[in-house]
């Protein structure tokens, strides 16, 4: 299978090795490991963007290959860092609230224990009592269970509802876009439960690790984005690969002859949505950690749509485009409004790019669109075609 | 106000030799300095009484400058002068008694006598008697008002002494219906004062409400048998009417239980208790129970080191020895039985006139959800393409009011500008993005989607460039100001009236131009079947334009009424972007029906979740949008669905 | 906005490659780096774009002087562009890769709660210049704003005594201040012997237009007969809305006054305010405040942005906080922050409402209390101004913060609990 799929689809090779040798230079200059000639810092900043071409993977397979825009990812991403945040922040909170009763004159009952994470954690939005969906904040084993479960249980809900019921094209995308900012307002709540506006914070603390300094803890899990990045890419083009591929590709290019020649159109609809909801919460449980807090600002409908940008100007329907868009945007994005991009006086005006640079982004997306409908991935393809002729 | 004061001072200076008295008001003023200097709501009110006793006739006038904050404090001495302007930076100072000139002073000299909102209604209620008979009608209205704020047992007479030479018709209503209030409140003679009462039955007003509700205030009381000698409003009975621990706590307050010992204490009683690393024997190590606990706690009772704890019986017996009873805080029952029937009464005229204030309230919601909507279901409609830079074109069409309004001053001429002007921008850029863009992007509505959404940032962007990131002020003219009252319950604000004009005018002019022009047919006939238009010789391409044009025109109107009634930012549009996809959706595509249908049905529901969760408005929206998508699953083409090219992807 | 982040994610790529070039070329430190924290794009920029002119204007002059132990200070301006996760990066960049020995910056609470565990990991040092809503204290923060016993338990005080207010609507926008600061002021008003059904409380969305309804459910209180007060601690751009759907509905300060915790000059001036004269507002700062240091303050200012520009609060914040930095700077010999931290302790200086500050060992500040009334002119009159109140980190109105208590200077613990005599963490809580 592994030797058909590479000789099927050679770029798969082509980026895996390229990760690999991009994950071990990386190891090697940072801080935590080796020579130290890559700061802390930007060692989080690389492993956020492999996670986010991680999801940009998820979307391209959702989208690029199964032709349903879904305008609501960014949801899932969201509650799988939300899921991976409960258990590191509830942990990390236990651990310092049993520090400072330890040396109460009577030991603390149980009972004490949890009021005391009760206040610490909920003590800042104006509670105290530790609400019901942190029942399993307590285990590891069943928050990252539930990174998988949560997500993938409201795309399979959600998915069930709206492909049963025949929603399709700019209606799906909208019921999407709904869906999330749904979530988004909800969480937005004080009364969630997961302390609304602010989120959940001081993820990069992992419990019982404290004493490891962050230029290691880093390096982990940029490690572990990298692992990730790398099984999703084997995982989405072993997906595409087959006949569950061809299938995908025929519903997007015509869904009612692939349903006329018998397909369940809706099953195989379902289970890409619910299989990259899951991919999208799995990057979304290692992006948090590295950003430090997730709040419900995170996963506004605009972050998805931004989502679907990356894959579009990266080129759909090939997964490395997904990569490519999803790293090249984010990158060329942080360079301009980073204050690094050196401003253009034109006399009368200075051009500066904080202020502009979203204009060039807007303006980009649109001549994208207009003129490069295979986005960045499209210019690979001249290429190799250059190259055989 | 400025006028009749001068012209007060005036009279007064003609009258001032006759009451000439040596030191008068300022020698008066002199003994309370202090407390006018830095007054107080509860400590001015001597003063007050002071100054009205006195009779001085300088002491009204005197009394309606402080309150208009018109009175200055010479720093170097103390004393208190009025003041009109001089040249540069000197004033003329006048005398507060008699009205004379006091010589010029500067500025800086003076400091201005700054009684805050408090302060300024004692000063009012102390100004009444001087005012409620005033020959200016105004006058006596400030008076009035003033008393709706702050009335007392003495302005009782004086008002009814005012009512008899009361000759304007609306103000003497307003003071027999304020008399009946203060009657309730002040009124000596019981027969009296319930008839005051039931003359309120059916009144919405908050003032009635005001006035009867103290008097059928409640509180809980515990007796040790049947109460006698009090206005019982009724009996409780623990366990249904009273939570039998609530109960038991006010038996403890009133000194007739045993308190109980709450965690806290039993724990600081056990740590108290700690013998050689044991409490009563039992190892501390082993006290991380509650139940390990309460057994060295009982152990402790056992041998008299703590107090016991009390036994749910003995807490049971005690509460059933007792009787508890709410007690009216007004002992005649006359009373309390007529202003509770007349509560009764009022309530169900005010739960009337709240579903009609909520109704209305709905409806403005949803002609403002309509206004917002109305363009993108045209264009999404007859084109199938979504435009999600539809909320800036709403964008382009409040900065334009705001423009236009830097230009003309005159805010009534300046929105009579703006709307049509609006309209053209807004069209223009339409028909700009629908001739660069969407026409390149036919039957490819997924990318339209993102090459509109690109135009969408790049707007919002340029439009924070160019006026930045501050909100900026659309000022609707004062004739829009205010809002029509129906009573203290229902009242809408005219701008959200004038909204809904405009949302109704639109919709019929949009019906005229879909159902009586030629362009409008040929819309229709686009969204129909636009091959077979085309066949018949109708320019896809050039309805197309049109109707994008036109719907990002609307999107303009909205705009300007959006921004009179909320905020010009350059986020206003995006805002309103999901919600307008989503009455478009619901609605059904491509039909102005269907978009009323939509926006009257999100409005209205949005604003019964509210009224059923009045203290979180964001739930509200949550829960909207969930019943939208629940909605979408059982009717996927929305309410009014539409056969044509919409309907076939 | 959020979704910048994510685009910005890797952030500064070029910036790093550049530095890791240049890393070794930093040894030799010819200036004071001071690190400027604050959004210049999305949401919060319309009020942190100002704070980020402040210091820069308070560096300038700063320099002008002479600048700090005989070097010159050097502002080193970041953009967090109102992303939440981009401030924790952003310090990080500021600590590691710039090297800055202080930073002055955040807004938002959520903002700061990112920054924390960085600073706390990196030993940093941050002045966060916002009135907040306490129940924090952190060994590398000076909270230069006020807590809510500086701010908000007055503003209720004026409220109950001044004008006779009985029944309070606490109306908010829904996200930690104002949640915390209504329960703080629900227990305050409790005590006060306020009943809980007299104490109406609402939260709205950020941005939220919509207010008729809540409007019209305020004026429906008054129907017990009590007077009824608004506590708003209504954010940013929702408060227009508000203040119009209050005007539209004839609703004057004397029947429903109305003090907002969070509208200063800067929010009122994109505002007509005719119709709100008389509505309150409390800070530690009007500009209309007399003293000839706000003058000459104001004087700078003008000539520094512009002369329609307006200060505010947490502008005299930053102001009474750069200064007391330097002087610690000065007293310490050094930039080394747990030298100056000490050298902090007892810190005074004059602040611009014609009093003295003095930052306490809990970090915070001690200021006066200033009321205003709105007027037309969109500045404040000042109807009462308290004594200087001295800031406390942990409020005594809630039974779980009254026993703690933070003294970095003899206990060296922010959360110190004054029962068990023990320090609950050294970290704070975030």
């Amino acid at each position: 299978m592994q030797r058909s799929l590479f000789a099927q689809q050679p770029s798969v090779l082509i980026f895996i090795s390229l990760l690999a040798i991009f994950t071990i230079v990386i190891t090697v200059l940072s801080e935590g490991f080796g020579l130290g000639l890559v700061s802390t810092s930007f060692v989080k900043i690389l492993g956020k963007t492999l996670c986010l071409c991680l999801i940009a993977i998820a979307m391209d397979l959702v989208w690029g290959y199964c032709g349903i825009l879904s305008l609501g990812h960014f949801a899932f991403f969201g509650l799988g860092g939300y899921m991976i945040g409960m258990w590191l922040m509830y942990e990390r909170t236990k651990d310092i609230v049993i520090a400072s009763l330890a040396s109460a004159e009577l030991p603390p009952t149980a009972e004490e224990i949890r009021e005391g994470i009760g206040t610490q954690i909920f003590g800042v939005v104006g509670g105290a009592e530790i609400p019901v969906v942190w029942y399993f904040a307590d285990s590891l084993f069943a928050q990252l269970a539930l990174v998988v479960l949560v997500p993938g249980l409201l795309a399979l809900v959600f998915g069930w509802l709206a492909f049963r019921s025949r929603v399709t094209g700019v209606y799906l995308s909208i019921l999407t876009q709904a869906m999330t900012l749904a979530l988004s307002l909800y969480l937005f709540q004080n009364d969630s439960g997961l302390r609304g506006n602010n989120g959940l914070s001081g993820l990069q603390n992992l419990p019982g690790l404290t004493d490891v300094p962050q230029s290691v803890v880093s390096v982990w899990f940029f490690l572990a984005s990298a692992l990730a990045l790398g099984l999703g890419y084997l995982l989405a083009a072993w997906v595409v690969s087959g006949k569950f591929g061809n299938v995908i590709r025929a519903i997007r290019d015509d869904e009612t002859r692939i349903r006329f020649m018998g397909y369940p159109v809706e099953a195989y609809k379902l289970v890409v949505f619910t299989l990259t909801a899951v991919i999208a919460a799995i990057a979304g449980a290692l992006y948090y950690p590295q950003a430090g807090i997730i709040n419900p600002a995170e996963i506004a409908p605009i972050a998805s749509i931004y989502l679907a940008v990356w894959v579009a100007i990266g080129g759909r329907g090939r997964l490395y485009g997904a990569v490519i868009g999803a790293a090249t945007v984010s990158l060329l994005s942080s360079w301009f409004t980073g204050g690094q991009a050196p401003s253009i006086p034109l006399g009368f005006y200075t051009i500066n790019w904080v202020d502009w640079w979203q204009v060039l982004l807007g303006l980009g997306f649109v001549l994208v669109t207009l003129f490069m409908p295979k986005g960045i991935g499209g210019l690979f393809d001249r290429l190799v075609r250059k190259d055989a002729a | 106000m400025l006028r009749f004061a001068c012209l007060l001072i005036a009279a007064m200076v003609c009258l001032a030799p006759a009451h000439a008295q040596e030191g008068g008001l300022n020698a008066l003023l002199e003994t309370h300095r202090a407390k006018i200097e830095k007054p107080s709501r509860t400590t001015i009110s001597p003063v007050l009484e002071d100054l009205v006793d006195s009779q001085l006739p300088s002491v009204a006038v005197f009394l309606e400058n402080w309150r208009e904050k018109g009175v200055w404090q010479r720093r170097s001495d103390g004393r208190f002068f009025f003041v009109k302007p001089a040249d540069g930076d000197e004033v003329m100072l006048i005398d507060v008694d008699t009205g004379a000139d006091a010589g010029l002073a500067d500025r800086s000299e003076l400091s201005n006598l700054n009684p805050n909102s408090g302060v300024r209604a004692v000063i009012a209620a102390a100004l009444v008697q001087f005012q409620l008979s005033d020959p200016d009608p105004a006058r006596r209205l400030q008076a009035l008002t003033a008393l709706a704020r702050d009335a007392n047992q003495s302005h009782l007479s004086i008002l009814r002494e005012a009512i008899e030479a009361e000759t304007d018709p609306d103000i003497k209503a307003r003071k027999e219906r304020l008399e009946r209030l203060l009657t309730i409140r002040f009124g000596s003679d019981s027969a009296n004062r319930v008839a005051a009462i039931e003359s309120f039955a059916g009144d919405p007003g908050v003032d009635a409400r005001a006035a009867l509700n103290p008097l059928v205030a409640t509180s809980i009381k515990v007796f040790d048998a049947t109460p006698e000698g009090v206005n019982v409003a009724r009996l409780l009975t623990p366990g249904s009417d009273i939570e039998p621990e609530v109960a038991y706590q006010l038996l403890v307050d009133a000194g007739k239980a045993r308190p109980i010992v709450p965690l806290s204490e039993r724990k600081r009683a056990l740590i108290a208790n700690i013998q050689d690393g044991a409490v009563a024997d039992i190892p501390v190590a082993d006290l991380v129970t509650q139940e390990a606990r309460d057994r060295a706690y009982l152990a402790l009772a056992a041998a008299g080191a703590v107090p016991p704890l009390v036994s749910r019986e003995e807490q049971r017996s005690a509460v059933a020895a007792h009787v508890f009873a709410e007690i009216y805080s007004e002992p005649d029952p006359a009373l309390t039985t007529a202003a509770r029937q007349t509560l009764s009464d009022i309530s169900g005229t005010v739960g009337f006139y709240r579903f009609i204030s909520l109704a209305l309230d709905g409806l403005s919601l949803a002609s403002i959800y309509f206004l917002a909507a109305i363009g993108l279901a045209i264009t999404f409609g007859v084109m199938g393409v979504i435009n999600m830079a539809h909320g800036e074109f709403i964008m382009i069409g409040a900065y334009t009011g705001y423009v236009v309004q830097q230009f003309i001053p005159n805010y009534t001429a300046s929105i009579l500008v703006a709307l049509p002007l609006a309209f053209a921008v807004a069209f223009m850029a339409g028909v700009a993005l629908e001739r660069l863009v969407i026409r390149h992007l036919a039957h490819r509505p997924l990318e339209t989607l993102l090459a509109t959404f690109g135009i969408s940032i790049a707007l919002q962007q340029i439009a924070k460039n160019i006026f930045g990131t501050q909100a900026r002020p659309l000022t609707s003219p004062s004739w829009l100001d205010g809002a029509w009252a129906l009573n203290d319950v229902v009242s809408v604000s005219y701008i959200r009236i004038a909204i809904f004009v405009l949302a109704v005018v639109f919709m019929g002019l949009l019906l005229f131009i879909l159902k009586r022009t030629r362009l409008g047919l040929e819309i229709r006939a686009v969204t129909q079947n636009p091959r077979m238009a085309s066949s018949m010789g109708i320019n896809p391409d050039r309805i197309n334009m049109m109707t994008f044009g036109l719907g990002s025109g609307i999107a303009g109107i909205a705009g300007v009424a959006i921004g009179l009634f909320a905020k010009v930012t350059s986020e206003l549009g995006s805002g309103y972007i999901v919600q307008s996809f989503m009455t478009v959706v619901v609605g059904g595509v491509g039909n102005i029906w269907g978009t009323l249908a939509g926006a009257g049905m999100i409005g209205s529901l949005q604003k019964v979740i509210e009224f059923f969760n009045p203290s979180n408005t964001l739930a509200a929206q949550t829960y909207m949008i969930i019943f939208i998508i629940i909605f979408i699953q059982f009717r996927p083409k929305g309410i009014i669905a539409l056969k044509g090219r919409a309907a076939g992807d | 906005m959020k979704f910048t982040t994510k685009l910005q994610i890797a952030g500064a790529a070029a910036l790093i490659t550049s530095s890791v070039l240049t890393h070794s070329a930093y040894a030799q430190e010819e200036t004071i780096k001071v690190g400027v924290l604050h959004s210049l794009s999305g949401t919060m920029a319309i009020s942190e774009t100002t704070l980020k002119e402040t210091m820069e204007m308070l560096i300038a002059q700063q320099n002008a002087k002479g600048g700090v132990l005989g070097k010159q200070l050097e502002a080193v301006v970041v953009d967090p562009a109102s992303d939440w996760p981009l401030f924790a990066e952003k310090a990080r960049e500021l600590m590691t890769v710039q090297n800055v020995d202080v930073m002055f910056g955040c807004w938002t609470s959520v903002s700061r709660k990112s920054v924390l565990p960085v600073i706390e990991e990196l030993n940093g040092l941050l002045f966060y210049p916002v009135q907040y809503e306490g129940e924090e204290s952190s060994k590398n923060v000076f909270y230069t704003g006020a807590a809510p016993n500086q701010q908000a338990i007055p503003a209720t005080d004026y409220f109950l005594e001044e004008l006779g207010v009985e029944k309070f609507a606490l109306l908010g926008t829904d996200y930690v201040y104002p949640r915390t600061t209504n329960k703080i002021l629900e227990q305050y008003l409790k005590d006060k012997g306020i009943a809980a059904e007299d104490i109406f409380v609402n939260y709205t969305p950020f941005g939220h237009s919509d207010w008729s309804k809540i409007v019209a459910d305020v004026v429906a209180l008054g129907a017990d007969g009590k007077k009824v007060g608004v506590i708003s601690t209504i954010n940013g751009d929702a408060n227009i809305g508000f203040y119009k759907e209050l005007a539209a509905a004839g609703i004057s300060a004397d029947d429903i006054p109305v003090v907002a915790f969070s509208v200063g000059e800067e929010e009122l001036s994109g505002l007509d305010t005719t119709n709100l004269v008389g509505h309150l507002a409390a800070w530690n700062y009007f500009q209309s405040a007399e003293s000839p240091v706000n003058a000459e303050f104001i004087k700078e200012w003008k000539a520094f942005a512009g002369e329609a520009r307006v200060t505010n609060d947490p502008m005299e914040a930053h102001y009474i906080g750069f200064n007391m930095w330097v002087n610690a700077v000065e007293a310490a010999g050094t930039t080394d922050v747990d030298a100056v931290r000490t050298a902090m302790y007892g810190q005074k200086f004059p602040n611009l409402t014609g009093t003295e500050a003095e930052m306490l060992p809990n970090h915070h500040l001690t200021k006066p209390v200033l009321i205003g009334e709105i007027q037309a002119d969109g500045q404040f009159s000042i109807v009462s101004q308290t004594e200087p109140v001295p800031g406390d980190a942990w409020t005594d109105f809630l039974p779980e913060s009254a026993v703690l208590e933070s003294d970095w200077k003899e206990l060296g613990c922010g959360m110190y609990n004054t029962e068990t005599k023990t320090c609950v963490q050294l970290n704070s809580n975030y």
